[in-house]
């Protein structure tokens, strides 16, 4: 109304006024991005069409299905080279998964570990901790790799000198030979008795959560499930006739034979990874269990709770909520940093695929479907983290 | 009454505690024998550390090689060297000899007083910036954020002023990974600032512009931004246009770092109350103005750890440009493994140790600075 009285004439009101107001403005700068960015994908695409077709580049998917031509050092499913770009692919996403899932199993146990250990009332022990943190924490990962690539795993024995380890291990340059297991007939019963165990197991926690809930006696849970989860399948294996046998590898005049090997391409990339993401767990860890107060500690206390007890009811459960989110950050981490597999040639995805786009120029397609595998990673990741904290802001207060 | 036969005229002094009580037995009791479990847990410390660090302190100091003039020092006799058989140590005498290599790279030794110069300017202006008591912060930061970089380029690059110009091919070693972080350092936190605001804007476009780039960036490992940058980039020139690679390799890792920067920076702007922000509205401050002078120099105080961890995961992750082939110090380090003068086994470990000792020592030093920062800058917020 005001402003009405002191902008008598119609015109110079309305330009005014348009021009200050803040939802027109806000119109005008989204459609002058719009505009700008329109203009800036249609400049780059026509002169990325341009350059492809100066390269006599097809641009397009089809390449996926030709001959791939070059070998690869591991892969989990059948694989030659004579395989296509597609196969090729396939077996780099596995070796990615593969690097990544036992790289988080390894860094979690030593993360936690490590974590606890800094706690510790024990000096020695917290200052070995902080050391291994301090150290690992301000290294780059790469260097760590190099580090087991070049500096350890190639300077060890040729194979017929091969180090002995205990279980029939064998560590050479060429990587470390363990005992291959041999699954003869009836086996799989072995494999069905785990699962039924796993499966009684969960079933017994969910009735030992009911029934403390309903009357406060608390089963030995973590025995009954052990024996369980271990005890089964030792029954199946036994009652089946033990049928699992080991490929025990043979130091022979030149050359271990039989076992299982994995190259040292995979050593160094897993032992640097565990390693490196090992020390972030660790502080993420300790942060969240010093981030449950005392008081709980001392309530429980008050209430008569073990200090055993204690721990596994009332701080682990609690520290976990502060733990969990950062931790799924990491493990993303890891498996982002499994990408630096190229620099010592472990044939992962992204090793695989700078040799395609090498090979091929195809470079649009090959980073396109980088970019779709490792989104779609990070994005389950989210949406599991969104499900973890829904679920636990129920539990909260 | 009879008078008392002796009243003490001064105070005693405190008696020291009970032997049991202090002093280094007391100490060990209580930090590392307390417990049984305790005792147990010390003993394997012990049992590790004898088995660890001996015969690391040999490998690295007793056992090693400190002066030599080729691979004869650092290989045994059976490898064609002087070193008894079974020997194994640090070969110092490598990294003494590659050291002007390992912080210039390849540039001309006749113009590295242009690095060292570059370098010693850094310093000057840094060294101030860092220690809270010095005045002219906002003078000092534009000569180091602006300036410098500005100077740098022209002495590094040379072509003007009668300075001969060299490649950048053939920069390297530790002067490519510090230029490298200090441009990404300063090219990503404004640019984080910027993403994190984007983010934050109440328009549409802009808002899911900024959160798309910003997930993006961060759910691809750095190395396939290296990749695009230095395959894809030039593609997406007009054709006949070429990028130095130099420079691809820096706008990778500059994207990169802001996207992780605007998460960070974003989590500082959702700290601030919302009173803040409705404050500076009624004060009539218009967006910027509210930005620059109310939200921004809290929200950023409270996430310098933050910051900092970014800038560290940075300056570690520049050694991944070694991997499309730039020789930054991890790169310049590894290139001369394959010198014959010099390859023996133990010359690959020697140098990434010598690397590693490096990166740490500045990685360790930024996060040392920014908890000190965070003391000086606590202003009792903290519950």
């Amino acid at each position: 109304m005001t402003v009405d009285a002191m902008n008598p004439s119609g015109k110079s009101r309305s330009t005014g006024s348009l021009l200050n107001d803040p939802n027109v403005r806000g119109i005008a700068y989204q459609i002058l991005t719009m505009v700008l960015l329109v203009l800036f994908i249609y400049w780059v695409s026509a002169n990325t069409i341009e350059n492809l077709k100066r390269a006599n580049i097809a641009s397009g998917y089809g390449f996926l299905n030709g001959r791939a031509g070059f070998d690869l050092g591991q892969s989990l499913v059948p694989y030659t080279s004579d395989s296509t770009y597609g196969r090729a692919l396939y077996v780099g996403f596995l070796n990615t998964l593969l690097v990544a899932v036992t790289g988080i199993i390894t860094a979690t146990i030593i993360g936690f570990i490590v974590g606890i250990g800094r706690l510790s009332n024990n000096w020695l022990i917290a200052k070995l901790s902080l050391v291994y943190v301090e150290v690992f924490r301000n290294i780059p990962p790469l260097l760590v790799i190099f580090f087991w690539y070049s500096g350890v795993l190639a300077v060890l024995p040729q194979p017929r000198e091969s180090l002995a380890l205990p279980f029939d291990m064998y560590v050479n340059n060429r990587g470390l030979a363990f005992p291959k297991p041999v699954f003869d007939a009836g086996s799989q019963f072995i494999f069905y008795a785990l699962v039924i165990g796993i499966v009684a197991a969960f079933l017994v926690s969910r009735y030992a959560n009911r029934r403390q809930m309903a009357t406060g006696e608390r089963l030995p849970v973590l025995w009954v499930n052990l024996a369980l989860i271990f005890g089964l399948p030792l029954l199946a294996y036994l009652a089946t006739g033990m049928p699992i046998s080991f490929d025990i590898p043979v130091a022979g005049k030149f050359n271990l034979t039989g076992g299982s090997v994995v190259g040292p391409e995979f050593l160094s990339l897993f032992l640097a990874l565990s390693f490196y993401t090992a020390s972030f767990i660790a502080e993420i860890v300790r942060a969240g269990i010093r981030g449950v107060s005392k008081g709980q500690t001392e309530a429980a206390g008050a209430l008569g709770i073990r200090p055993g007890l204690t721990t596994r009811l009332v701080i682990v459960p609690q520290a976990m909520r502060i733990i969990i989110p950062p931790l799924t950050s990491q493990y993303l981490n890891l498996t982002k940093n499994s990408s630096l597999a190229i620099a010592i040639g472990y044939a992962d995805l992204v090793a695989v695929g700078g040799t395609i786009l090498n090979q091929t120029g195809q470079s649009v397609e090959v980073v396109s479907i980088w970019l779709i595998v490792y989104l779609s990673l990070s994005l389950i990741t989210s949406v599991f983290m969104n499900w973890f904290n829904a679920r636990m802001a129920l539990v909260e207060r | 009454m009879t008078s008392q036969s002796y009243i003490r005229s001064e105070m005693l002094g405190p008696t020291s505690p009970p032997i049991s009580e202090s002093g280094a037995f007391f100490w060990l009791k209580q930090n590392l024998f307390a417990t049984p479990k305790d005792t147990v847990l010390t003993l394997i410390g012990l049992l590790a550390l004898g088995w660890f660090l001996p015969p690391m302190i040999n490998w690295l100091f007793i056992d090693a090689a400190w002066t030599g003039g080729g691979r004869g020092v650092c290989a045994t006799v059976a490898q064609g060297g002087s070193q008894p058989e079974g020997w194994s140590g640090a070969c110092w005498a490598f990294v003494g000899a590659k050291l002007d290599q390992f912080a210039f790279g390849r540039y001309p030794v006749d113009e590295r007083w242009r690095p060292m110069l570059v370098a010693v300017l850094f310093v000057l202006l840094l060294a101030p910036m860092l220690i809270p008591k010095v005045p002219y912060k906002g003078i000092n930061a534009i000569l180091l954020f602006l300036v410098l970089p500005v100077v740098s380029f022209f002495l590094l690059v040379g072509g003007v002023f009668g300075l001969e110009h060299v490649e950048t091919a053939l920069w390297g070693g530790l002067m490519v990974t510090l230029i490298l972080s200090f441009v990404g350092i300063v090219v990503s936190l404004p640019l984080g600032i910027l993403l994190a605001l984007g983010r934050r804007s109440k328009m549409p476009v802009i808002r899911i512009l900024c959160t798309a780039f910003i997930e993006i960036v961060r759910g691809i490992p750095l190395i396939t931004v290296l990749f695009m940058a230095s395959v894809m980039l030039p593609l997406f020139m007009p054709p006949g246009m070429t990028v130095d690679k130099f420079l691809r390799a820096l706008i990778g890792v500059s994207l990169f770092a802001s996207a992780y920067m605007a998460e960070v920076v974003r989590g500082g702007l959702q700290a601030i109350p919302k009173g803040q922000s409705e404050g500076a509205d009624s004060l009539g401050l218009s967006y910027w103005q509210k930005m620059r002078l109310i939200v921004l120099p809290q929200a950023l105080k409270l996430v310098i750890p933050g910051i900092v961890n970014t800038f560290i995961g940075m300056f570690k992750d520049t050694s991944l440009v070694s991997i499309i082939s730039m020789f930054d110090l991890l790169g310049i380090v590894r290139l001369n493994f394959s010198d014959a003068n010099w390859a023996s086994p133990v010359t690959p470990l020697t140098g990434l140790v010598f690397a590693g000792f490096i990166f740490w020592l500045f990685c360790f030093g930024m996060s040392r600075y920014s908890g000190f920062m965070e003391r000086v800058l606590d202003r009792g917020h903290k519950q």
